[in-house]
């Protein structure tokens, strides 16, 4: 079959592989019918990632039709045709995390949970298509995938909804209302949201969802920043304001934005001073993440308020002003997404017709182009917000 | 459990060779010294008692009986953690090294263990203590390639939740080549291996089977690496998808 295999830093590569087969009792084979690129696929591409091997099958975005199933799989669970959606974190279902709805936290499904608690002291679950400290699982950038505990993870989808409307129930739109929610957002809110990509997307919409007055989007980004204010967002470009606080302050009365969510992570963009510091102690492998967002949350929100962090941190942080952070008594939440959690009740709200998420996607390619779009994407070319990736299509993009 | 306890009481013990004391003693006295100062011979005379000390511990750190300890918590019952383990010939679902283990009698049972190059190491257990749902100890026999000993306690977690498990073993290899195969089996770590063992019993009790990514689909990998894998001095001897194998077979027959 054909996948997207990363070969280095900035290397990614269609290769040709053997077909997936099952290996657990619980396994199953699905046949991918459409597949995206993350913004934390990014952070692999630029080599931001420890513990990523030359040959790893990308992806985590991706649903399709199950074509085989393990003999540990009951029918009523999984079926051989059935249409699914399939979430990036993968979890055995019966653990204690499992249990408490802490999904991302399954105690079962990283086989490499060792790597992981030398760094962070426990393991999160194992993910699709991710570092081998994570699990190390082929991902589903490809035409086919293993998806293991496929009775616990794998969503059923009614007839009558397209690929496009249901497959970001995959990571983002679970992520951005995860993100949402763990802002702990009251009715009448005002809400500030750094980072327009789809995630911060799905956070914009879902804070309106959850009862935000007011939602507040950052990005440097003109056509993302369009995206978040047909939400209904107030727009900042942040390359365009001297002081960002400020500019948050005098929005807000001097009260600050009740939640901060900072829907970045490690790899922000800047043009302030300590940007470019923390830039070039990446560079140097001097320091792991640049959290240049994070402080800004931690500063801009009100006393009292919630920082909430969807976006993707991977070791050390430097210089986060705790300070701040513990004189004004915040709160901050943050995970992997539980995604089994919000799966189904998103599908609902898509069913109902209260989002429809296709209108994230900037891009469809056949999955040839794969190595192409992961450039354009970094580097925002073409107005990139949302690549979805044809394993079946024939050709590459015309020059 | 004064039956277990009392084995790791007296199984236990360091040689503390009084060579290796005087030297850890001495070394650290002139390293101190040295280092108080501060000039050249200062820290020549820190730089030698600190290799004499050095060599002081491990001279004292080598002992007769190595034992390793590991307690991980399963969300299930005491009642059902016991019952699998109880079932010896269980084991080498989730403890890697284990080729097989079959009950001989009512209290005895076999034990094959994977030594390097296909060789195997062999050694009789009997159980010398046991309480339903709480605590299982056994201790091999004479005769046996191996003097490997252990107990394994189930109790009930705070608030209900689940069993914690924690397993101890003693052991002494022989000198020789049985000694090095076993020390190959064991690796450095001895508390590492028994805690993957112990978080793959906690996957077959919760998940019914071990996460594993071996045998999966993949790019082309780099030389450097699979060169490296060969080449690992701590790479498994059974490889996991043998683990799978014995598991489907194991549900088969069930």
């Amino acid at each position: 079959m054909k996948a997207v295999c990363w070969m280095g830093v900035g290397k990614m590569s269609v290769e040709t592989v053997a077909d997936p087969t099952i290996l657990n009792p619980r396994d199953a084979i699905v046949k991918i019918t459409s597949t995206c690129i993350c913004g934390s696929d990014l952070h692999l591409y630029n080599g931001f990632m420890p513990t990523m091997e030359q040959g790893d099958i990308m992806g985590h975005e991706f649903m399709g039709e199950v074509v085989e199933v393990g003999s540990g799989i009951k029918p009523e669970k999984l079926k051989v045709g059935d249409r699914v959606v399939v979430p990036f974190t993968i979890a055995c279902g019966n653990c204690f995390f499992c249990h408490e709805q802490l999904w991302s936290c399954c105690e079962n499904s990283n086989p490499n949970y060792w790597i992981a608690e030398k760094m962070m002291g426990y393991s999160p679950s194992g993910l699709f298509g991710y570092t081998h400290m994570l699990g190390g699982y082929a991902g589903g950038q490809a035409q086919y995938a293993r998806v293991p505990f496929a009775d616990v993870g794998p969503l059923k989808l009614p007839n009558g909804l397209s690929d496009e409307q249901v497959v970001f129930l995959s990571d983002i739109f679970p992520t951005g209302y995860m993100g949402a929610e763990n802002a702990n957002i009251r009715p009448g809110d005002t809400v500030a949201i750094w980072g327009c990509g789809p995630v911060g997307q799905f956070a914009i919409r879902s804070a309106f969802m959850l009862g935000a007055e007011r939602v507040i989007a950052i990005d440097r980004l003109e056509y993302r920043l369009r995206l978040a204010k047909e939400a209904g967002a107030e727009t900042i470009n942040y390359e365009q304001v001297d002081d960002l606080i400020e500019l948050l302050k005098n929005m807000t009365g001097n009260m600050g934005p009740d939640s901060c969510i900072d829907a970045v992570g490690m790899e922000a963009s800047g043009h302030t001073l300590p940007f470019l510091v923390d830039k070039a102690k990446q560079a140097m492998k001097l320091s792991t993440d640049r959290p240049n967002v994070l402080r800004q949350c931690i500063i801009a929100c009100r006393k009292g308020g919630t920082v909430s962090v969807p976006g993707v941190y991977g070791g050390f942080l430097d210089k986060i002003p705790f300070g701040a952070y513990v004189n004004k008594g915040l709160t901050m939440k943050t995970g992997q997404t539980h995604m089994m959690k919000y799966m189904k009740p998103l599908l609902d709200r898509i069913e109902k017709g209260e989002i429809d998420p296709s209108f994230v996607v900037s891009h469809r390619v056949p999955i040839d182009d794969a190595p192409k779009m992961y450039q354009v994407f970094r580097d925002k070319q073409d107005q990139c917000t949302k690549v979805v990736l044809d394993p079946w299509a024939d050709g590459a993009m015309a020059a | 459990m004064a039956d277990a306890q009392g084995i790791k009481a007296t199984r236990v013990q360091s040689i503390s060779s009084p060579i290796g004391v005087a030297a850890l003693v001495g070394g650290g006295a002139l390293a101190l010294a040295g280092l108080t100062r501060r000039s050249k011979t200062g820290l020549a005379l820190a730089a030698g008692g600190g290799v004499l000390a050095y060599a002081g511990s491990k001279a004292i750190s080598r002992p007769a009986h190595l034992s390793a300890s590991s307690t991980i918590q399963l969300n299930c019952s005491p009642n059902d953690a016991y019952r699998f383990w109880r079932n010896f010939e269980n084991l080498p679902l989730f403890m890697r090294h284990l080729q097989s283990v079959s009950v001989t009698g009512d209290r005895r049972s076999r034990w094959i263990a994977a030594g390097p190059l296909g060789s195997q190491i062999r050694w009789d257990a009997e159980i010398v203590a046991e309480r339903e749902n709480e605590l299982i100890s056994w201790r091999s026999l004479p005769g046996s390639d191996i003097e490997m000993d252990g107990y394994v306690e189930f109790r009930g977690a705070p608030g209900n939740r689940g069993t914690f498990v924690s397993a101890n073993i003693i052991y002494s290899p022989p000198a020789g080549r049985a000694g090095a195969a076993i020390a190959k089996l064991l690796g450095k770590h001895p508390e590492f291996l028994m805690r993957q063992d112990l978080r793959r019993f906690k996957a077959l009790i919760e998940a019914g089977e071990i996460p594993t990514i071996e045998g999966q689909s993949h790019g082309p990998r780099s030389r450097v690496a699979a060169a490296a894998r060969v080449l690992d001095p701590d790479q498994s001897i059974r490889r996991e998808s043998r683990l799978v194998d014995v598991l489907e077979g194991k549900r088969r027959t069930a």
